[in-house]
């Protein structure tokens, strides 16, 4: 169903200058000063460029890679890309030897040079990170791939820019799943979508035949788990989305939802429902083996494993409302971590393990927040009339959710998007999607 | 004298006003107590005299006395035609999160099935589905379209 992505890159370190720290930029905070930073176009000789236009139908392969590269830095809220039009030196110049006084004259502080070449059928795209205030390089690498690929060298790029500059992994070059909305709010067609986390290369996976609910990766592969209304029996499906292979999860005499993996990739774990009773179950995606986590007469949901694999968060009404509770793997020693004013729901460990994100209704108002993973430190991020479901970037360091609009007293007006948010609360954005979505999952990085 | 005049008019502009909205208020309490729905817009019927579906309060599964009412008719109808098996879909409103209404959806729907079962309907003639929030019958945002999505609804399967 989807092509499955080939990409050889191979990674050749140039000269990494084993520099001192240089430019660093602090993730931990708000940045409301963000780093003003070049991103100088890739150079490519004439023959690239015509072989390129003619094989992708893109002019200029070395400019659109830069482009993303900006993008991707923009919107990570953290860099501040300057105008192209101020720059004064010629990119191929520029990728040599930087004249760092026109550079800093712009106030760049770092700047991002590259080339692009194809060889034998192959794009090979080198770059460099440099230090417009010290003068000097920061990093050297370059890749080699099919051409096709040429976006997620943009991507790769910024992985490796802001690794450099942050000192933590970035989550650039990884993708959404999620639902892709149409139609009446009555009779809502809902379609399994998958995209570059940019927005880009959007791909739909069903057809909207039957209703499809909460697509999430596997953390380690590109499978899905998710749930599907096929021949309305709502149950827990696993898509493999390179071969479009779909089955059932387990055998089940009633509906199953709620599922995710387990960090190891190994398991699902998810809710049944029997007799109008929700518990937590998980199965063993290689032996088959489903083991009861949960034995409550309460709504036992939404349940998501530490990194490490030995705790689960879920949400749970059996002190009369949805709390959030954390337990043992095997379903002992649970304890409720959720004690403020309200409703809370959709809990979603961190994949740092410090954290726990979820959402909030009080007083008529929908949060997203974040709590550490015993309860404390509750901080809420952003808040609407209506939104849920926050799923992590694979650094931790941002949430995509997706948020709903309150509609007239005629029902008109509704739609639903996603949206991302710092872990600081800043840099709210609005996430673009082809059509109306919700129930967002981000991806590993598919590529370190 | 335009003043007055200008006075007037507002004083009776603000009295129709007062009275509207105390049309309007009476109008919505007329089809919920509480929060529960209690009107008939959006009810169907399976026979005559038989309505299709129950409402329930916000984050609740317990049957209302008029839903047991309604219960019990569906239980006779279903006694006097015992060729005809059920589906109860069990909703909820656009104002919880997605699982969480979906398994709220289910217990609603089991409320009603267990209480249809105390009447003599054999379990194997009722099947339960719950759609959570993602079929509403009312798409408006307020109070009231809300205590109407929030129900069970009893649907012919055969």
């Amino acid at each position: 169903m989807i092509k499955k992505i080939k990409l050889s890159i191979i990674l050749l370190i140039i000269a990494t200058a084993q520099s001192n720290a240089l430019i660093e930029v602090d993730i931990t905070r708000g940045n409301l000063d963000p780093l003003p930073i070049a991103v100088s176009p890739l150079s490519a000789d004439k023959d690239t460029n015509e072989k390129l236009t003619t094989e992708l139908k893109i002019d200029k392969v070395g400019h659109e890679i830069s482009s993303v590269v900006e993008n991707n830095l923009r919107n990570s809220g953290l860099f501040n890309p300057l105008n192209k039009d101020a720059f004064l030196q010629k990119p191929n110049i520029a990728h040599l030897k930087p004249r760092f006084e026109d550079w800093s004259l712009i106030k760049a502080q770092a700047l991002i040079t590259g080339k692009v070449t194809l060889k034998d059928e192959k794009l090979r795209v080198e770059f460099r990170l440099w230090d417009v205030l010290a003068g000097k390089e920061m990093m050297a690498l370059a890749f080699t791939t099919v051409p096709s690929n040429w976006r997620r060298v943009g991507h790769i790029i910024t992985d490796k820019v802001y690794e450099r500059l942050t000192g933590e992994k970035g989550y650039f070059d990884t993708r959404i799943i999620y639902v892709a909305e149409e139609g009446p709010k009555t009779k809502r067609i809902k379609k399994l979508a998958i995209m570059d986390q940019d927005g880009s290369n959007t791909k739909y996976l069903t057809l909207g035949n039957e209703l499809v609910l909460t697509p999430r990766f596997n953390p380690t592969n590109q499978m899905v788990t998710y749930l599907s209304y096929f021949r309305n029996l709502p149950r827990v499906y696993l898509l493999d989305i390179e071969t479009g292979i779909q089955e059932v999860v387990g055998d089940f005499p009633g509906m199953t939802f709620a599922p995710r993996f387990s960090p190891d990739g190994k398991k699902i774990i998810m809710s049944f429902a029997m007799d109008g009773n929700s518990d937590i179950y998980t199965m063993n995606l290689e032996n088959r083996i489903v083991e009861r986590i949960t034995n409550h007469p309460s709504i036992d949901t939404s349940p998501s494993y530490s990194p490490d694999g030995k705790y689960i968060c879920f949400n749970s009404d059996r002190s009369g409302y949805q709390q959030i509770y954390v337990m043992k793997a095997d379903g002992s020693k649970v304890k409720r971590i959720s004690f403020g004013k309200g409703l809370y729901g959709t809990p979603v460990w961190s994949p740092r393990g410090d954290l726990i994100a979820f959402t909030k209704l009080h007083k008529g108002k929908f949060y997203i927040g974040v709590m550490r993973t015993d309860g404390t430190g509750e901080r809420l991020l952003t808040e609407n009339f209506y939104q849920e479901a926050p799923s992590w970037s694979p650094n931790g360091r941002v949430l995509i959710f997706y948020r709903e609009t309150k509609t007239d007293s005629e029902g008109k007006g509704f739609s639903a998007k996603l949206w991302s948010i710092d872990l600081t609360g800043y840099n709210e954005r609005m996430v673009k999607t082809e059509s109306d979505a919700s129930d967002p999952s981000w991806s590993s990085l598919l590529s370190n | 004298m335009n003043l007055s005049k200008f006075f007037k008019n507002a004083f009776l502009v603000m009295l129709a006003c007062l009275v509207l909205s105390a049309c309007a208020t009476k109008k919505v309490q007329n089809q919920m107590q509480g929060d529960v729905y209690t009107g008939t817009e959006t009810v169907e019927y399976l026979a005559s005299g038989v309505p299709d579906r129950v409402f329930f309060a916000t984050n609740e599964s317990v049957l209302t006395t008029a839903s047991r009412d309604t219960l019990r008719k569906q239980a006779e109808w279903l006694r006097k035609n015992s060729k005809i098996n059920v589906v109860l879909e069990g909703h909820a409103d656009e104002r919880g999160t997605r699982e969480y209404n979906l398994a709220l959806g289910e217990r609603r729907a089991n409320a009603a099935k267990d209480y249809l079962m105390t009447y003599g309907i054999s379990a194997n003639r009722i099947s339960v589905i719950s759609y959570g929030k993602e079929r509403p019958v009312d798409s408006g945002s307020n109070p009231l379209a809300w205590s109407k999505n929030r129900r069970s609804v009893t649907v012919k399967a055969n």
